[in-house]
């Protein structure tokens, strides 16, 4: 599978563009979600949606997706203000009330379809397959309204930008200065649900989940900017949705949906290894620098402390005087003439014959500056 | 036992079991790691059945818990990072997990029948078609012995360990310090988690799963503070919710899971609006009891405040005083009926005045705010 295919063969391109403005819409949303810790929301907005989708399928008798994607953003709206009204009036936990709701939401919508299933009408067919939802099945009239998804989606984003926020990292303080937080509250998590809904009839329940986390959770390893997040999150959504398409369209049998979230996840585990600051490999490395560091340091503190105690502030010790003030750094003998060494190297410490070692003036004027800085003296 | 007996046996085992596990679950706000589990065990069966070739064994659930205690491991190493907080490290685990278990399942499992959503959704009415049957007796359906060796292994644990899960629950600091070790119990009981929902997913399906071990703990938890008591009422609103679910869903003819679960939800909202103390109502209208309570506190302060001064009739007049309270017309004229009924102030020449009794009163609650004496 060549990537030019990508430009020239219409299915693909179509699955593409879809998979780019989905990355987009779930991308910026899902900062928000990741960075309120309401990382589960699209889990359960998208198993609360099914009874909506059925009671639209109920009234309005024929699967016509504008209506049914109204029924299902209704109930998952609902399911989100049922959540916050047991959060703010009960003792209730947010994950317990998650759970509870999406569960029973859930299982009422399965009711729903056991019923329709009942009734006489050669429409119901493959009702269900609306919330398992299939990538390769993104037609052109779906990135057409994905698109105009992501225009709303993403406008309201901009509009409130500072307010949105203000929200997501000091709510109290957004509070307090008098905007009103219930309301943006409401906005924000209405276009959670907009955007999970949005990408549930493409991509199904469990892909819209990971589509929502795991791009937010890679773009934060690399920044501490909310902005940059969110542009980040977006390119890792698309490419992700892009890569996973390719992959699934070169391997036969491949699935689409699992695939991109295979693709989406990995790209989280390699932000979280190897983004610079945050990344575990970097803080190991780190780590281990400031360690070296540190022991240098002490065993010069360990000089200065020998001066200090000393008529001749640069009388020579051996290394034994030397490694009994460990200051619970216990270093072999080896490693001490190591550390000696290198302080010897910057001019700091000076060694006189049969091994002794003293601290030099550079050096011990260096000490003073630290225990000044530090506010202390060890005398 | 007729199947309608049997339906109901398995379900009230189901209901129970969960229930137990579930209230250190919610204690513990690990919820949604049920729904995570119960999502990943999906990739433990698909494994079990590459290394066993054979669908029907009992292997498949021990290759299942196993993929759950994996799950919680890998969760619990991401959060040990704190480069993502718990709700997005479980966000980002089981889609994952899942997805790899559908990647196989269609790749290389497309012969056999292992419907995915079958597997999610279950159904509680073909359980008594599954026989148990031993030197060919049929000593009835196998998920009902399944989940009573479950029920027991779960009071079993409770039992045993019940002061360290206590303490590990509410203190976590001090059962390291006393010596308990809440990583045992931590991964102990998210295998019994595990284990439960793989033995009740089998026979029920995920979404009951996860509504008998998050709801009906949760609404114990609406009831009370105690834990002991929680345990017994969790088990007792998983009971009601199961036979009351069986019964509706055998009048309308739909499926008996997903009516247990509604009803799981039914008895939520009952308790939560309507239990005295905590419920909505009660909450709601001690919060209105309470405003209206300080609003009057607060008009009598404004009369002690000018009362005798300069400016007392257009302070304290009938028609000016709202142009001072900066209320809203109807609560003022509200507070103000309140104020005259209680006696705590009369009205003189179109002018408010405070009585003895309503200063009293006014003063101890100043006093009592501001603790002054």
């Amino acid at each position: 599978m060549a990537l030019s295919e990508l430009f020239t063969d219409y299915t693909l391109r179509t699955v593409a563009l879809g998979s780019i403005f989905l990355g987009i819409v779930s991308g910026t949303l899902g900062t928000y979600a990741v960075l309120r810790k309401q990382s589960l929301i699209g889990d359960m907005v998208s198993h609360a949606a099914l009874p909506g989708i059925c009671l639209s399928f109920l009234i309005i008798g024929s699967k016509n997706t504008e209506w049914l994607l109204l029924g299902a953003f209704l109930a998952g709206w609902i399911a989100t203000i049922i959540i916050n009204i047991i959060h703010t009036h009960s003792k209730i936990k947010y994950d317990s009330a998650l759970g509870t709701v999406l569960a029973v939401f859930f299982g009422f919508g399965l009711v729903l379809l056991t019923y329709i299933q009942k009734i006489p009408n050669a429409n119901q067919a493959g009702l269900e397959n609306f919330l398992f939802g299939q990538v390769s099945t993104i037609l052109q009239r779906d990135v057409i309204f994905m698109g105009i998804v992501a225009v709303f989606t993403i406008l309201p984003v901009i509009l409130f930008w500072k307010e949105f926020k203000l929200l997501s990292f000091d709510h109290d303080f957004a509070a307090i200065i008098g905007f009103s937080t219930n309301k943006l509250d409401l906005l924000l998590t209405t276009l959670m649900v907009i955007a999970v809904i949005a990408g549930l009839q493409s991509v199904g329940v469990v892909l819209m989940s990971a589509m929502l986390i795991a791009p937010a959770v890679s773009a934060r390893q690399w920044t501490d900017k909310l902005s940059v997040m969110i542009v980040l999150s977006s390119i890792f959504g698309a490419v992700s949705g892009v890569v996973g398409t390719l992959i699934s369209s070169s391997i036969p049998k491949m699935p689409t949906g699992p695939i991109i979230v295979v693709v989406v996840t990995i790209i989280a585990f390699i932000s979280m290894l190897f983004a610079p600051n945050r990344g575990l490999i970097w803080k190991k490395v780190r780590d281990y620098y400031n360690k070296k560091e540190l022991s240098t340091h002490m065993v010069l503190n360990n000089l200065y402390i020998l001066a200090k105690n000393h008529e001749d502030p640069f009388h020579p010790h051996d290394l034994e005087t030397i490694c009994l003030y460990n200051n619970g750094l216990r270093l072999s003998k080896r490693m001490m003439k190591k550390e000696l060494n290198k302080l010897k190297i910057s001019g700091l410490a000076k060694e006189y014959e049969e091994g002794n070692w003293a601290i030099t003036p550079e050096g011990f004027k260096k000490m003073e500056e630290i225990h000044f800085e530090g506010g202390g003296d060890m005398e | 036992m007729n199947p309608q007996l049997e339906i109901q046996t398995i379900a009230i085992l189901v209901a129970i079991s969960c229930s137990l596990s579930g209230v250190f679950l919610i204690l513990r706000q690990m919820a949604m790691m049920a729904d995570a589990i119960s999502h990943t065990i999906l990739l433990g069966i698909v494994l079990a059945f590459f290394v066993i070739q054979d669908l029907s064994s009992p292997l498949l659930i021990i290759g299942a818990a196993i993929m759950g205690t994996i799950t919680v491991f890998l969760v619990e190493t991401i959060n040990k990072t704190k480069l993502v907080n718990e709700d997005a490290a479980i966000g980002l685990i089981f889609p994952f997990l899942f997805s790899l278990g559908i990647i196989l399942v269609t790749l290389y499992a497309g012969s056999i029948h292992l419907d995915v959503d079958a597997v999610l959704l279950g159904e509680l009415a073909f359980a008594p078609f599954n026989r148990l049957i031993i030197n060919g007796v049929d000593i009835g359906p196998k998920s009902l012995y399944i989940m009573l060796v479950i029920l027991i292994l779960n009071i079993l644990y409770i039992a045993l360990f019940y002061k360290e899960l206590k303490l590990s629950t509410f203190d976590i600091g001090l059962a390291a310090t006393l010596g308990f070790s809440p990583v045992f119990i931590h991964y102990s009981l998210m295998s019994l988690v595990s284990i439960t929902s793989v033995a009740a997913f089998d026979a029920v399906g995920a979404i009951l799963v996860l509504a008998f071990m998050v709801g009906p703990p949760t609404i114990a938890y609406l009831v009370t503070d105690n834990l002991t008591k929680m345990i017994w009422l969790s088990v007792l609103f998983g009971i009601i919710s199961a036979i009351s679910g069986y019964w509706v869903a055998t009048w309308f003819d739909v499926t008996i899971a997903g009516t247990m679960a509604t009803m799981v939800g039914i008895l939520f909202a009952i308790v939560f609006i309507f239990i005295p103390e905590r419920g909505l109502i009660a909450t709601m209208h001690s919060k209105k009891e309470q405003k209206y309570e300080f609003a009057l506190i607060s008009l009598l302060m404004h009369i002690i405040n000018h009362q005798g001064t300069p400016r007392e009739i257009e302070e304290l007049g009938i028609d000016t005083i709202k142009n001072h309270l900066y209320w809203e017309e109807k609560f003022t004229e509200e507070i103000i009926d309140r104020v005259l009924d209680k006696n705590y102030a009369y009205i003189e020449d179109n002018i408010l005045k405070i009585s003895e009794e309503g200063k009293k009163f006014a003063l101890s609650n100043y006093y009592h705010i501001v603790d002054l004496d």
